[in-house]
Formats: C-alpha cells, structure tokens, sequence
C-alpha cells in the first residue's frame, strides 16, 4: 500500500502551481506550450478517476455483445473483425449503443469540452 | 522566434524581383514550418515605402513532400484560381534552383484571420459570418471550373478510402467506430461523380477572413483531381466548427447556404448525399491523422508536447462518426 498523498491531490497541486503560479509568468510560445502541458496533466487526471470504471464497464458490454471473454484489447479486436466482415452492423441490438457508450467514457477523460460529446451530456 | 535557417544575403540579392524598386527585406521571421517546409514573413523596402510579404519554401528541395504537391505546382494554383476570381495572394515570384533558397514562392501578405475560434466567435467577424457558407459555395464553384495542371495527383472516391484505410492499419489499434464507418464508406462509395480540380484542404483554419468576408484561400498543398463534392463536405467536418456544432458550414453557416452560393455560380446541382458521404470520410480522415500521431509517439523522442494531445482527439472523430452514420 502507497502512502497518503495520494496521486489524484499530488496532480491537483502540480497543476494548480502551472496554472496559478508559473503561466503569469510565461510569454510568447510558452504560454501555448504551457496550456497544453496544463492539459495534459489534467487528461491523466480524470483519466485516473474514471478509466477504472469505464474499462470494467466496457468488458462488461462486450462480453455481452460477443458472447465470449478476454481482455480489453482481444475484445475489440474481436469486435473490429466482426465489423469489418459485416456479421455485426448498427442494426444489431447493443452495438450502437455500446459504441456510443464507448466514445463517451473515451470523451469524458480526453475532451470533455468536445462540443458533440456536451450535446450529447444534454440529450441523455 | 529567430531568423536562423535562411540566407539574409540571398533574400536581399531577390529584392528587385519581388517588386519594382526592391531594394532590401526587413523584419524577417518565421511563421510556421516542420522539417520539409518552412514559412517566412518579411518585409520588403521599395522606392514607394515598404510592404510585407510572405515566403513558403522546402529549403531542400530535395526532401519530397509524400502527401502533398510540389510549392511549384501550389504556387501555379494559386496564380490560376487568382486569375479565376478566387481570392487569393498574389504569387510575385516562384525560386530558382540558382537563387540558392530552396524551392517554393514569394506571394504577398493579405490581412486577415486564419484561426477558426476566432472566426466563428470574435465580434469582429460577426457581420462577414451570415455570408460566409455562400462564399464559400461561389468560391468552391470556381475552383472546380479550373482546369487541373496535367501533374496533379487524381484520387476519387474509392482510392481515398484505400489511402486512408492503408494509413489506419499502420496504428494497429482496434476501433471499432472506424470499422464501422469503413463499411459504410465501401457500400456507400458515389461511383457517378465527375472528376474536378479539388482543393483539398478547404476548412475553416485555411482561410483568411476579414471583415467583409474571405480574402484568401490558403495552403492548396492537397489539390489533387478528384470529386468536387469532397472540398464541401470537408468543410462540414465538426471539427473545423470550433465548437459551434449547429453551424455545419465550419462553423459560420448553414449547408443551404453553401449550395445555393456553389450552384449559382458553377449552374450545377449539389448533391446533399455526396457531400454528406465526404462528410463521413473526412470526419474518418482527421481521425486517421490524429491516430498517425500515436505513431509517432511510439517512434524516438523527442516529442512536441501537444502531440500525445492531438493523437487523444482521435476519440472527438469517433463520436462525430457515430452521430453521422447512425442520423435517421
């Protein structure tokens, strides 16, 4: 067991200093190379608050879907290959809404100022 | 950002071939460039005061560019489509091999604004907005008309999907999304589209705008032969809308608007299921360009430190891809 604190609060405090403390300071191409540094480390942070659960949420929709078990990556490459030979399409039930489901949990760590992933927060 | 990589002495001895009276180039920097392409801004002195300029050169004209067309072939492009009404800079002169700069071409600076959050936002374009789609769709007509210099690659429908799909396996990462939208491309391919000069990269983000509306159509890098419809539906591809989603046209304007401005000026129909086709396969391509960054990213060090980022918004193209193939 790793001791407090834990990594979540030691990001938040990284972060808070880029932001709060060292991009005043910056100028020029910096401030732009700052940004993104900024934001990536806050990537990294929803990615640790909800990738566990999504990851477990998303086996969990495509053991159903395939009717058989593995890994994460073995599961949609199993996936990708049915796809692509057309014995699954949109019209089989599940699969467009896992997909959906999918690119949300994928949103919701990498851009969740995406304007077509706030629509769809609004719509559900 | 520093003046390094270009010879001084030799802009200068190029002085009188860029204007009348050019006498010597000042305030030199360097706007943009990777390793094959540089562009410069500068500006130069003339017996009737001084005026900027821009250059875009490959400083080894040696180092191929594999997507794009030569800057020679840009430069010609652009001096056609000026001719033809587009609004363009005016290209003053194209280097020589014994001028000792590379390859590429000196044109003239045009004010205006390129960054595409700013275009659909900022106060100052809120009057240019409302005519902006009709622009476009006159513009994009006009283009078409051109007739395609004989050495432009030509690359319809069906060769895009191959060229992207060939790109996709290279990541060797499993989406599903892109599978799905792959099927659907193959059973949708328009196979009646007539071949036209296309300009390939025609979005918000290549285009300078000003207060009356474009003033430039930039970075022909990616012309090529192909379907007329892919330059309109590319330039509906969510991502160029910058965040306003109901403004298909790149985030200014309603699609009616864009084909009634293409149909005025070409007098031929738009076909709203071939756009929306090259809608699909150009969302599916700015995820395919996200992903080659991943690529990269497996590659040696070091990175750019947007480049994990941009290879992370591969996932913005899955969700657009999913709100198109399944719209009723």
């Amino acid at each position: 067991m790793q001791d407090n604190p834990q990594p979540e609060q030691i990001l938040d405090i990284a972060i808070a200093h880029l932001r709060d403390n060292v991009l005043p300071t910056l100028s020029g191409r910096a401030v732009f190379d700052m940004r993104v540094t900024i934001s990536a480390l806050e990537l990294v942070r929803r990615s640790i608050a909800l990738t566990p659960e999504s990851d477990a949420a998303e086996r969990e929709r495509l053991a159903a879907l395939l009717g058989q078990d593995g890994d994460l990556e073995a599961l949609n490459r199993a996936l990708c290959e049915r796809i692509a030979s057309g014995a699954l399409d949109l019209q089989t039930p599940g699969l467009a809404a896992h997909l959906r489901a999918t690119a949300l949990e994928k949103l919701a760590v990498d851009q969740p100022n995406y304007s077509a992933y706030r629509r769809a927060q609004q719509n559900q | 950002m520093s003046a390094t990589g270009i010879e001084i002495d030799k802009l200068n001895a190029l002085a009188p071939k860029l204007a009348l009276g050019g006498r010597s180039v000042f305030e030199l920097k360097r706007l943009s460039g990777g390793a094959s392409q540089e562009t410069w801004s500068f500006k130069l002195a003339t017996p009737e005061g001084e005026s900027r300029l821009i250059l875009r050169r490959a400083p080894d004209s040696a180092t191929a560019r594999t997507l794009a067309i030569s800057l020679e072939t840009e430069a010609r492009l652009m001096r056609m489509a000026g001719e033809a009404g587009v609004p363009s800079p005016r290209v003053l002169h194209v280097l020589a091999p014994e001028e000792g700069l590379g390859g590429g071409f000196f044109m003239a600076h045009v004010d205006g604004e390129a960054l595409g959050g700013k275009i659909v936002r900022d106060a100052a374009f809120a009057d240019a907005r409302p005519k902006l789609a009709r622009q476009c769709g006159e513009i994009l007509a006009r283009i078409h008309a051109l007739a395609p210099p004989a050495d432009l690659p030509v690359s319809g429908a069906a060769h895009s999907i191959d060229e992207l799909e060939r790109v996709h396996r290279e990541e060797n990462w499993p989406r599903p999304v892109f599978e799905l939208a792959f099927r659907w491309l193959r059973e949708n391919t328009p196979t009646d589209a007539p071949l036209k000069l296309v300009h390939g990269d025609f979005r918000n983000g290549n285009l300078l705008i000003g207060a009356d509306g474009v003033r430039a159509v930039l970075d022909w890098e990616l012309a090529h032969v192909g379907d007329p419809m892919q330059d309109l539906g590319w330039l509906c591809v969510n991502s160029w809308r910058f965040g306003e989603i109901d403004k298909p046209v790149g985030g200014f304007g309603q699609r009616a608007d864009l084909f009634a401005g293409y149909e005025a000026a070409s007098g031929v129909a738009v076909d709203p299921a071939r756009v929306r086709f090259w809608e699909v396969l150009g969302v599916l391509r700015w995820g395919v360009i996200c992903t080659m960054s991943t690529n990269v990213l497996r590659g040696p060090g070091p990175f750019a430190v947007d480049r994990p980022m941009i290879a992370r918004r591969a996932s913005e193209t899955e969700l657009d891809l999913l709100d198109l193939l399944e719209a009723r």
